[in-house]
């Protein structure tokens, strides 16, 4: 049984133990705990843009159904049946007309979790059945948010409001967003599904690792440039050059893009510039843009180009690609990684067309930057079992005691991100635990 | 000049051998320059841009991912994986005297240390016949589970 002190021990600021990534007993405490006292991402509003749409995922280990209701907002429900348990939907999404009907039993819901009918309900007479926890139905999540299309749910009934948790970090999903002339996101398909044999938080802090696309990625990004240069530099660049190239920007480029952090470990690189910042126009967008906006407000949201920006626990968002990738938990060794892409409403397709091509040449199974970061995160969770060494050094950039409650923008190739999580993850895991 | 059946059916059963032995030169060789490699992520996908595919390859991509296999920085790819390809008879499905259309049932297994995976996948080959020799206009491949999560795949099915 692990304690609030024990928590608090796995991080000292420089280091944090391999515990926090290989240990059962602590991925079940982060079920328990950080996963319900967090807000975490369920869905998009448009996967479920119709009355009755429900789309299912996870929050944590949690099943949940993400729903629209007959009074037009969406619901986040446990996708649980009061009767015996059965998940009440086992597609990956749908319409469900105006109730949920479970298959097992045929009780039937709401959209909003509320028990319709029981068939033969007489047997339930003066049995006191009113007064139990079915007779309420479906379960809801403690909390629900949609903020400007991206659906937030907190587990716990109780605990820190989401305008609290999240705070500035907000203008990042505000910029994705605003890049759209009518202000709105559409997704674009289905994601895609990347298993991984890692830790959740490998790939959490990889998003804010800018000392690693160099190394890891220079058979990719460092092989395209070689290819291009063989070829005699052909402009327009293939599209590989424009997606993948950028990898390979010297240490120098990544120092200099700069890191921001946010209270409750968010934070994001590309502060200054982004290895987004150089792609090539698409025609009629800014044009669209300044339309909808004014040209001093269109360049102001396009001049920004934050690179990854993490909200804590578990998703990065894009803003100048429309990505978003969920970071889902399913083992102490065990990833399931769904990126999603959105079209910008309004803008020409062609922006959309290289969203969707980022997506599958970073992002896919099948692709050649992806191959070799999972490769990083397999041999790390290999790694970690080495009784040699019992901690792992996040110290990069570290020069002091440090506050995270403060938003700081550093050197873009410190570590403090990857802190400011841990921070986070002690705060998160133990609000709910017993002291001693 | 036309080609025959049989060197279509040939043709098909040598590109597979090529991948299963790693013999990447002579397969791009096989390419006409503006061809994709389609390898769509939601069944029955009709459209390559606008939403996500696992791949799209121009031969741009084609060249890097096979001149990345054998980097000496290509991590993921020490030790090498080794992949192979049992394919079912041609179907046969348009034939001109310039441009052939097949379809082809594949069981594709990928190996590398001590895991090993197998994907049932039908590829979709638009040929050309260019100067008398049958060559890769496009290729379309679905994989059966093209919707489940996947590790990594490595190689080409």
């Amino acid at each position: 049984m692990r304690t609030v002190s024990d928590i608090t021990a796995l991080f000292t600021g420089p280091q944090v133990h391999r515990d926090v990534y290989t240990s059962p007993e602590i991925y079940r405490l982060e079920m328990e705990h950080l996963f319900a006292n967090a807000w975490v991402f369920v869905g998009h509003e448009s996967q479920t843009s119709k009355k009755g749409d429900y789309f299912t995922t996870q929050i944590g280990d949690q099943p949940v159904i993400q729903v629209r209701h007959s009074d037009g907002e969406i619901y986040v429900l446990f996708n649980r049946c009061p009767h015996k348990g059965t998940k009440i939907a086992i597609d990956r999404d749908g319409n469900t007309g105006k109730f949920f009907r479970c298959p097992y039993h045929a009780w039937s819901f709401k959209t909003n979790g509320c028990l319709l009918a029981i068939p033969l309900k007489k047997g339930y007479e003066e049995t006191g059945f009113s007064e139990s926890e079915s007779a309420k139905g479906m379960t809801p999540v403690g909390a629900v948010k949609n903020y400007r299309g991206f659906v937030f749910a907190r587990l716990a009934p109780d605990g820190i409001e989401f305008d609290e948790f999240f705070g500035d970090s907000l203008s990042s999903i505000d910029n994705m967003v605003d890049r759209s002339p009518e202000g709105r996101l559409e997704i674009a398909g289905p994601p895609l599904r990347y298993m991984h044999k890692c830790n959740w938080k490998m790939l959490v802090e990889n998003q804010t690792d800018t000392c690693h696309p160099m190394v890891a990625h220079e058979s990719s990004a460092g092989t395209a440039v070689k290819i291009w240069k063989e070829m005699g530099n052909p402009e327009p660049r293939p599209p590989a050059m424009e997606i993948i190239a950028p990898f390979m920007s010297p240490y120098e480029f990544f120092e200099k893009m700069g890191i921001r952090t946010w209270p409750n470990g968010h934070g994001h690189t590309g502060v200054h510039h982004s290895i987004h910042s150089d792609y090539s126009a698409v025609p009629g967008y800014f044009e669209a843009l300044c339309e909808a906006h004014g040209e001093e407000r269109a360049r102001e949201i396009l001049d920004e180009n934050r690179h990854n920006t993490v909200y804590f626990p578990n998703i990065m968002i894009k803003g100048p690609i429309q990505q978003l990738r969920n970071f889902i938990p399913l083992g102490p060794d065990k990833t399931l990684v769904e990126s999603y892409i959105y079209r910008l409403v309004g803008a020409p397709d062609q922006l959309l067309s290289r969203t969707a091509m980022y997506n599958r040449m970073i992002n896919a199974p099948t692709s050649m930057v992806g191959h070799d970061d999972l490769e990083m995160y397999e041999r790390a969770q290999e790694g970690l079992m080495s009784n040699g060494m019992e901690w792992v050094n996040i110290q990069r950039l570290r020069t002091g005691e440090e506050d995270f409650s403060e938003e700081t923008v550093e050197n873009g190739t410190t570590e403090r991100q990857m802190r400011n999580q841990f921070d986070a993850w002690v705060k998160f895991m133990t609000v709910s635990m017993e002291e001693a | 000049m036309a080609v025959s059946k049989e060197q279509v059916i040939d043709f098909l059963y040598e590109e597979a051998r090529m991948l299963d032995e790693g013999r990447y030169d002579e397969w791009l060789a096989l390419w006409l320059e503006d061809g994709h490699y389609w390898m769509p992520l939601d069944y029955k996908q009709t459209d390559p841009h606008l939403v996500t595919s696992l791949l799209y390859e121009d031969m741009f991509m084609l060249r890097l991912r096979v001149e990345r296999l054998n980097g000496a920085r290509t991590f993921s790819q020490k030790p090498k994986s080794r992949c192979h390809h049992v394919i079912q008879r041609p179907f046969i499905d348009e034939m001109t005297d310039n441009r052939v259309v097949t379809s082809t049932s594949m069981h594709y297994v990928e190996t590398r240390l001590d895991e090993q995976f197998l994907l049932a996948l039908t590829a979709v080959h638009e040929l050309a016949v260019v100067d008398g020799v049958l060559r890769i206009a496009n290729k379309r491949v679905d994989i059966l589970n093209c919707d489940a999560a996947f590790g990594n795949i490595q190689l080409l099915p």
